[in-house]
């Protein structure tokens, strides 16, 4: 009896507010937009049958983002931020953890902890944090400035590049951690090996341990790019008006032009697009455990 | 092991790169003048702003109630959660409970918002802090589940089966043996889950009405426009905040690891 409860309860709880969310989501985005309260139609009722309600419904809401550019440029540009971002952040992010995984034993676990600190701050915060940084008159143009390195301030805040940033900055431990991981897992020896067999320090680098660091590759890859392509907060406080990214399309179209069906047809497309690179994360994960046992 | 100078560069830079946005931010705000970014003179004048900002002030209260409640109701579903995924054996669709389990950690927070006040107004709830806090419950309880059942997996299985070969029921077993042992797992587990809704805007700003503000809702209302000395000030606070928490909790764990190995060398002589 007690084993029924503890699976029903969180079990219930994920199905009324996961599941039942999420087909409601689907259901409007097949629905169409109207003057009411709520601002769609059909509604769902028992008098009139589940099929009158069913032929109602149709793909007008996903045949009108195809045709509307705003949508593709919007889907196209976050897909390409995404991609940007995430090889920036495993060419910053791969030095650092390799570093961090030939530092002396003792620093170790005080340098895990300071890659680890960030994430417990704010991210809001975060992100806020680079706005007085990037802007016209901000610190870097102010100190760029003052080093006569230019002559007038640079344009960066509310531009693509400041959004690169702002999701790098943010990411980085995603991408830091299982690369760290992954080398510290590393076999020295084998590194040791190579090298007595007549490879240089850099041949062994790209022949033996980037190789053997591939799963934290590519899982630091997916854990940034995942959540970065249905970003909202970097995008709107750094990317201006100018910098389409779905999210803050999908968040617009819901609270400043009130059409929900379509907001829930971006939500549905979005969904669609994640479920690849989500598949293939978890194709990695698994092949990492197998690897291990 | 040795240092190159590659290395010692990149921690460098790596590390200049993690923390100087957020010392240039405590600096600033400490900074006399409303232009942010021109230094005039040292003041906590800001502090006192804050402090005495009504809005600011109910808006943390709000959050604060939040967190507390949500990380708590997400860390008795959630361990229940990975019990039943670890322990519990085969079930009537359990592929799609751990289904739900794992995706509302990959979902955007723009989608899980959306799809909860879609929820909300289908059910006529009015929005408030219930609907926030039933919304932060429903994705910390996946991180507290994931945290948990990683634990569970590591520990040994025969310590509950000697409970159970002595006479406890399964339940007792649970509340005897297993949760005194996954316990520093739990409790990781609600200090994640009250972290994340301390520090969510996106499902917040969708599952809230006029009746509730949380704090990251009014920050990103006030720094749309640009950035504000005050939230300079608020943003210390709460950087302060969490660096005392995680090195305070880094230094206890450090500790009880440190006590631990004694204890168990200890244990080893006696038993010689």
């Amino acid at each position: 009896m007690r084993r029924f409860f503890f699976i029903a309860i969180p079990y219930l709880w994920l199905l009324a507010l996961f599941l039942i969310p999420f087909a409601i989501v689907l259901k409007i985005s097949l629905s169409d937009m109207a003057m009411a309260r709520p601002p769609y139609l059909p509604q769902f009722s028992w008098e009139d049958g589940v099929w009158s309600f069913l032929s109602q419904l149709d793909f007008e809401n996903f045949v009108f983002l195809t045709t509307d550019n705003l949508y593709w440029k919007a889907y196209a540009s976050s897909l390409q931020i995404a991609v940007v971002s995430t090889l920036l952040a495993l060419l910053i992010g791969y030095p650092i953890a390799y570093a961090m995984a030939r530092a002396p034993e003792e620093w170790r676990a005080t340098l895990m902890l300071l890659v680890i600190l960030p994430f417990w701050t704010s991210f809001l915060i975060r992100v806020y944090s680079w706005m007085g940084i990037l802007s016209q008159e901000g610190y870097l143009n102010q100190l760029l400035l003052a080093l006569g390195m230019i002559s007038e301030p640079l344009i960066i805040l509310n531009t693509k590049v400041a959004v690169y940033i702002g999701i790098v900055y943010t990411y980085i431990p995603f991408m830091v951690l299982p690369i760290y991981a992954a080398l510290d897992r590393l076999d020295r020896s084998l590194i040791e090996a190579a090298e007595d067999l007549g490879c240089s320090r850099t041949q062994a680098f790209w022949l033996v341990t980037v190789p053997l660091s591939r799963n934290g590759i590519m899982a630091g890859c997916f854990l940034v790019f995942i959540p970065t392509l249905g970003e909202f907060v970097i995008p709107s406080l750094l990317g201006g008006s100018g910098t389409l990214m779905i999210g803050k399309v999908l968040w617009e179209e819901f609270f400043n032009n009130r059409d929900w069906p379509v907001a829930a047809a971006v939500a549905v497309v979005l969904t669609l697009i994640l479920i690849i690179p989500i598949v293939l994360f978890q194709r990695n994960q698994q092949k990492q455990i197998e690897a291990e046992s | 092991m040795r240092l190159t100078w590659f290395n010692i560069t990149s921690l460098t830079f790596g590390f200049a790169f993690l923390y100087l946005p957020m010392v240039i931010l405590v600096v600033y705000s400490f900074n006399e003048s409303r232009l942010v970014t021109v230094w005039t003179g040292f003041s906590t004048k800001w502090y006192g702003e804050i402090f005495s900002n009504a809005a600011f002030m109910d808006a943390a209260w709000v959050t604060l109630k939040v967190a507390v409640f949500s990380s708590s109701i997400a860390t008795v579903l959630g361990t229940m959660a990975a019990y039943v995924l670890v322990r519990g054996g085969r079930f009537l669709g359990r592929t799609l409970f751990s289904g739900m389990i794992y995706a509302p950690l990959v979902m955007p927070e723009v989608i899980t918002g959306l799809s909860l006040l879609l929820l909300f107004i289908g059910l006529g709830l009015d929005r408030g802090v219930l609907t926030i806090v039933l919304a932060h419950t429903t994705f910390s309880m996946c991180y507290v589940s994931v945290l948990v059942s990683s634990r569970l997996v590591t520990f040994d299985r025969s310590l509950e089966e000697a409970a159970l070969d002595l006479g406890c029921t399964p339940f007792d077993a649970f509340r005897l043996v297993t949760l005194p042992i996954i316990a520093p797992a739990v409790i990781s587990g609600w200090l994640l889950a009250f972290t994340l809704s301390l520090d969510d805007l996106v499902i917040a700003s969708f599952t809230t009405g006029p009746a509730a503000t949380t704090l990251p809702i009014k920050i990103f209302s006030a720094v749309r426009l640009g950035v504000s000395p005050e939230i300079n000030a608020l943003s210390t606070i709460m950087i302060a905040i969490v660096t005392v928490g995680v090195i305070s909790a880094s230094l206890i764990s450090k500790r009880k690891y440190v006590l631990q190995q004694e204890e168990e060398r200890n244990y080893g002589r006696d038993s010689v």
